[in-house]
């Protein structure tokens, strides 16, 4: 799937994201160091046409925040983020609505991303009002019910509320409002992490249909290994805001360079105890990110880490083709 | 789709409807608002004399149902033999017109203002912010008698005083309801469609606030009503000869003693108003706000 040749859909350049949590006076008299989340820090990511990239990593790695900066709706500290070529942070606020069009999202939480007080007839018809070119709202009712129908809603569903649904449904819902833009780029933050185990391979399957059916591109956030390698083409593993290995997912799955995505196979769990890999636990908890550690981020937990490890953080290598890692142990010049 | 058949087919707002229609209290207190309402709209119609022409020979006539009382003037007359009961209605117009004319303007003023510093966060919400502060800081009364003693008296002028301070009540609630909805994924979803301002505003903000906001509107009628009789009472309100329960109340206190009637029943008018609308607004926020409901 992945073609090295074309140029990517979506490619992030030294994308960087840090809050500042002081606010007004307190920017003047408190130090920014220990007072700044360091939620992304330089995220190099390139996305093909076609390809679904898997974003895997624990909660508050950064995963939904590089979700949210690739679609600008969160503005990156620094870095730029390049849609089909276009640098979209430089769009004025008109070319940036029309470009909404072309990348859409879909959220974790299907309770909290459908406005209550609005049909379903109404969440998915706008879409199509904003950018389908449908004009009639006869036009956009036959439209809204093929929609529906396409994500295994029943055509009935318009007039109803989103309470007035389950979960799985909610997120077909949303699934439907995304599609309505008529985008060729989804960014899929935990589509499947709310709902019931035996929903989520529905969804999965529906998300896998939709791909093949539009031509999309998925940007897939999740911190299901499990997931994440069913639906993925190629795997970016993140780690305290960066990203420390990235490669085809059969690849990452089977030879796992980094110290850290070793770890996260490993936990895992097998049913068969003879094939588990040697158990490499993880132990204490993930760094605060006001406070992120120096060198590579990942020294505090990682059993292999070494003086270099605490001083300079790794640059990113290349394995092989398309397998790069950020790990000192493959530079060659550990001690 | 079998749970979708189950589905209620009831959307929220049906349901808090129906859990008001269930609290009788409530019911009741609407039904006493309606009454005056209906007192107030046809004021002219109904009231049986001319509230503002006296009959000197009837002057602090008790009601019809004491000695020397007439069946004619059911509730008596005041110092100047003026019917109570019709300048009562008449007073009746005078407070819900007021009340509904504040409320509408300070809400429609306070709800946009609110919306706008807690979605646009920033400068401008300092700014809005700071300004209730200070007008928080003034009390009411001080607040009104203050300005209008600058402006003069008369309806309008009681109407942009009170409206000139009451907008902040508003105006908090829809901002601390609206930074908790521009947090969430339906608003970021809105964000994501390319969806202008305006429509993240008013069709994706607001009405998830509308209940609220009804709510505080008609707490606060309430208080607005015993504010312009405040002001009325002390002479900054509505002026002689036209009727407010404010001013009857001042008129008939130096005969306290000798006639009852004059001040008391525009009091317990007050009272029946402003309680049934306290416990109207009481119920309604039972019904219709979901966090105090399971």
């Amino acid at each position: 799937m992945t073609d090295i040749a074309s140029p990517p859909l979506l490619r992030l350049v030294g994308v960087a994201k840090r809050y500042d949590l002081r606010r007004g006076l307190r920017r003047l008299l408190q130090p920014a160091e220990g007072n700044t989340v360091h939620a992304l820090d330089g995220v190099d990511l390139e996305i093909a046409r076609g390809e679904t990239l898997g974003v895997i990593g624990e909660s508050g790695c950064g995963k939904t925040t590089l979700g949210r900066v690739a679609l600008r709706l969160q503005e990156p500290s620094a870095g730029r983020v390049e849609f089909d070529g276009i640098d979209i942070g430089s769009l004025d606020a008109r070319r940036l609505r029309a470009l909404r069009k072309r990348m859409q999202i879909v959220f974790q939480d299907p309770y909290a991303s459908l406005n209550p007080r609005r049909s379903v007839g109404q969440i998915v018809g706008r879409g199509l009002a904003l950018h389908g070119g449908a004009t009639t709202s006869a036009e956009r009712h036959a439209r809204v019910a093929a929609l529906l129908e396409r994500v295994g809603l029943p055509r009935a569903a318009m007039a109803r509320f989103p309470h007035q649904f389950s979960g799985g449904q909610r997120q077909r819902v949303a699934i439907a409002r995304a599609l309505a833009a008529g985008p060729d780029f989804l960014v899929c933050d935990e589509p499947v992490s709310a709902l019931d185990v035996s929903i989520q391979a529905q969804i999965l399957a529906l998300l896998g249909e939709l791909k093949r059916d539009f031509g999309l591109t998925y940007l897939f956030i999740s911190h299901d290994l499990s997931v994440v390698a069913h639906v993925s083409d190629r795997v970016a593993v993140m780690y305290l805001g960066r990203v420390v290995e990235t490669g085809p997912s059969r690849r990452i799955l089977s030879a796992p360079a980094h110290p850290y995505t070793r770890a996260l196979l490993a936990a895992v769990p097998r049913l068969d105890a003879r094939d588990a890999p040697p158990r490499q636990r993880l132990t204490g908890d993930l760094p605060s990110p006001l406070r992120p550690p120096p060198g590579c981020r990942f020294h505090t937990r990682c059993p292999e880490a070494r003086e270099i490890c605490r001083r300079v953080s790794p640059a990113p290598i290349q394995l092989a083709q398309g397998h790069a890692v950020a790990c000192h142990l493959y530079s060659g010049a550990a001690p | 789709m079998s749970a979708l058949a189950a589905a209620a087919p009831e959307t929220r707002f049906a349901a808090g409807l129906h859990a008001l229609r269930a609290n009788r209290a409530a019911m009741l207190s609407l039904l006493i608002v309606a009454g005056f309402a209906v007192l107030a709209l046809l004021a002219p119609w109904i009231a049986p004399h001319d509230p503002t022409e006296g009959d000197l020979l009837r002057r602090l006539q008790p009601p019809a149902w004491m000695e020397g009382g007439e069946a004619a003037y059911p509730l008596g007359c005041d110092a100047l033999g003026r019917d109570i009961l019709s300048r009562l209605i008449h007073g009746t117009r005078v407070s819900m017109s007021i009340g509904v004319a504040v409320v509408l303007a300070a809400t429609a003023i306070g709800a946009l203002l609110g919306l706008l510093a807690g979605y646009l966060r920033g400068g401008f919400d300092v700014a809005i912010s700071r300004v209730v502060d200070v007008l928080l800081g003034f009390p009411y009364l001080i607040f009104a008698i203050g300005l209008m003693a600058v402006m003069g008296p008369g309806l309008a002028n009681i109407v942009l005083v009170l409206v000139i301070k009451e907008w902040v009540m508003p105006c908090r609630v829809v901002r601390a309801e609206t930074l908790a909805a521009r947090e969430m994924d339906y608003v970021e979803a809105a964000r994501a469609l390319g969806e202008t301002t305006a429509h993240i505003l008013f069709r994706e903000i607001l009405p998830n606030i509308l209940s609220t906001l009804l709510v505080v509107a008609t707490f606060r009628m309430a208080a607005i009503i015993i504010i312009e009789a405040s002001l009325s009472f002390l002479g900054l309100g509505v002026q002689p000869p036209a009727a407010s329960w404010g001013s009857m109340i001042a008129d008939g206190r130096q005969f306290m003693l000798d006639a009852w009637w004059v001040s008391t029943l525009p009091g317990l008018a007050i009272l029946a108003l402003v309680l049934a609308i306290n416990i109207a607004s009481q119920g309604m926020r039972d019904a219709f706000d979901p966090g105090l409901r399971a």
